[in-house]
């Protein structure tokens, strides 16, 4: 099932700088931006969490900046399991999604039965997406049975909720990892495959989301089946997001451009989006003093 | 005997704490006006340099408003040292620029004095224009200036020198973190300020200085929201009325220097400083 593919670091580094360098302007920017806030899951993710500030996100998940008509909501808010029943309740009404964290996120260091049950839980609090973590020690010690084993017993305790599967690139150390845990996921079962917790320096690195992507791409090559992708972490300027979505425009094709196969997984993103559209309706530069806070 | 290469130096903009090329790859050829001989290339700088920084400005402002008085003083005599220090070089670029040799020198002694002047306000202005107000009831009410934020500055286009340090140095004494386009005709003394800076320690971003033309830039040096003052040198009441309708935005301070001579005694001053200054209030109750 995998094969032992090895990726090109230079060769990926090189097409990643190709792509970097286009040049999206006026009204492809525009929409390009619109876009980008349409696929941002909003997340707050802090052992500081209060129902108080998920509420808040969530209105500003519905509510991204009222001042200029017409911008889409956000995807999803992600948040840790114990804050999904707020979450549910803030976003009635809205066709936001309530991701939730689970399988011990971040570290991922638990047995897979008290895993299984945070899942079902969080499934049962209404959860319609769940964002696991691999276990990484397993992983690159040799044992890719039990981390492929772990994601389908997983997938099949979401049930409906879609599973984003969360590698932790920043601990793969190696590309050919990266692209081999991607595979593993994939044919495990998982909705969406993700880089990046967002508690491990480096989150998304460029070359690590055009490894995942190709590795998507390669997947529905050989199986028809279109899984999604999610950068998450360090991602917090317009200018970047839009560079992501060159990327999968030109390694995944238009099919990709959607929500359902693509997300950021952001807190600070929205606000630079915000302010770059603004800037291209008004003219003149923004300053975040005039944006909420999250 | 050896005869050392001739080495053009490339001129580049100063933006947080790193010199960069314009984004834009544009340059400016600068004539000699009485050989006119092209003599040196400058950047052209473009809005998007202007944006980034900003963006540097505003990440450097709360470390160096957050600095004691005391060191941002210290900082500046370091400053005035390295200007000393390098004296032969900017009255050299005086002189290539078409000023005489005795008016180089002056430029560059009274260029030397002003910093060493606001080094010795940096801590001493706001005792001058702090106070505690009377009010009939159990507060104390007292009230302090604290710097504006980030702060454009247009620097006088005829006094390449100490024209620029009169407008930056209170601004950054007090505070604030600027981005200064030096002068369009005399571009050169300004752009080099930066390799003072640069051995200064003066952090990062907060001084960013720019090159370029003043008629391309002085729109987005005034409506860039996240400027909170511009300090400039009208050279007619078009770029006064661009200004003052700009600032209106987001109700920015707006200083215009139009007529200073910068030679004057009345060119210094802790007033100036207090020109991007905001005046904080406090009420604190008695006996507690």
């Amino acid at each position: 099932m995998l094969n032992n593919r090895t990726i090109d670091q230079v060769g990926a580094e090189e097409r990643v700088s190709r792509l970097f360098s286009r040049s999206i302007k006026r009204e492809s920017k525009v929409q390009a931006l619109k876009m980008i806030l349409s696929m941002i899951d909003l997340t707050t993710l802090e052992g500081k969490d209060s129902p108080g500030k998920v509420k808040q996100l969530c209105y500003k998940a519905a509510h991204l900046h009222d001042q200029h008509p017409g911008l889409p909501a956000v995807a999803a808010i992600c948040v840790y399991p114990n804050m999904v029943p707020v979450a549910k309740v803030a976003l009635v009404g809205t066709n936001i999604k309530v991701a939730s964290v689970a399988t011990a996120f971040p570290s991922g260091m638990t047995n897979l039965s008290a895993k299984l049950k945070e899942v079902r839980s969080v499934v049962d609090a209404g959860a319609e997406e769940v964002d696991m973590v691999i276990s990484r020690g397993k992983f690159l010690s040799g044992d890719l049975e039990f981390v492929g084993d772990e994601v389908a017993q997983i997938k099949d305790a979401c049930g409906a909720a879609k599973l984003k599967v969360i590698l932790e690139t920043g601990e793969l150390v190696t590309l050919d990892n990266v692209r081999r845990a991607s595979d593993l996921a994939m044919h495990a079962g998982a909705d969406f495959i993700k880089t990046s917790t967002g508690k491990i320096n480096p989150a998304a690195t460029p070359v690590v989301v055009l490894t995942m992507l190709e590795a998507i791409r390669d997947h529905y090559l050989q199986t028809g089946h279109r899984i999604g992708m999610k950068p998450a972490g360090g991602i917090s300027t317009a200018k970047q997001g839009i560079q992501y979505l060159v990327m999968v425009r030109e390694t995944l094709g238009q099919a990709w451009l959607t929500p359902d196969l693509f997300r950021i997984g952001a807190s600070s993103l929205a606000n630079d989006v915000l302010m770059q559209i603004i800037k291209q309706n008004q003219g003149n530069y923004q300053s975040s003093d005039y944006f909420s806070l999250d | 005997m050896t005869q050392s290469l001739h080495i053009n130096k490339t001129y580049k903009l100063y933006i947080d704490g790193k010199f960069l090329r314009t984004e834009s790859g544009r340059y400016i050829k600068w004539t000699d006006p009485k050989k006119n001989m092209p003599i040196i290339n400058f950047c052209r700088g473009s809005r998007k340099d202007f944006r980034n920084a900003v963006v540097a400005a505003r990440s450097a402002f709360k470390a160096w408003s957050g600095r004691s008085a005391y060191n941002r003083g210290q900082i500046f005599y370091r400053i005035a040292e390295m200007l000393e220090g390098r004296k032969e070089q900017f009255k050299s670029e005086l002189i290539l620029q078409g000023f005489t040799k005795k008016q180089s020198e002056k430029e560059v002694a009274l260029s030397i004095n002003r910093i060493v002047y606001y080094a010795g306000w940096a801590d001493k202005y706001q005792q001058l224009f702090s106070r505690v107000n009377p009010v009939s009831s159990p507060y104390y009410n007292f009230s302090t200036p604290e710097p504006t934020g980030v702060v454009a500055v247009i620097a006088p286009d005829h006094s390449c020198l100490l024209g620029f340090l009169s407008v930056v140095v209170p601004a950054v004494v007090g505070g604030n973190t600027v981005v200064v386009l030096a002068s369009e005709s005399y571009p050169l003394c300004g752009i080099t300020f930066a390799e003072v800076l640069h051995s200064s320690d003066v952090p990062g971003g907060v001084i960013n200085i720019m090159s370029g033309r003043y008629n391309e830039l002085i729109e987005q040096f005034s409506s860039h929201m996240d400027v909170n003052a511009i300090i400039y040198c009208a050279v007619d009441s078009g770029h006064a009325s661009v200004v003052e309708k700009n600032t209106a935005l987001n109700v920015k301070r707006a200083v215009n220097y139009a007529d200073q001579n910068w030679i004057n005694p009345d060119a210094q001053g802790p007033y100036h400083i207090m020109k991007s200054q905001e005046i904080k209030t406090s009420w604190h109750p008695i006996g507690y």
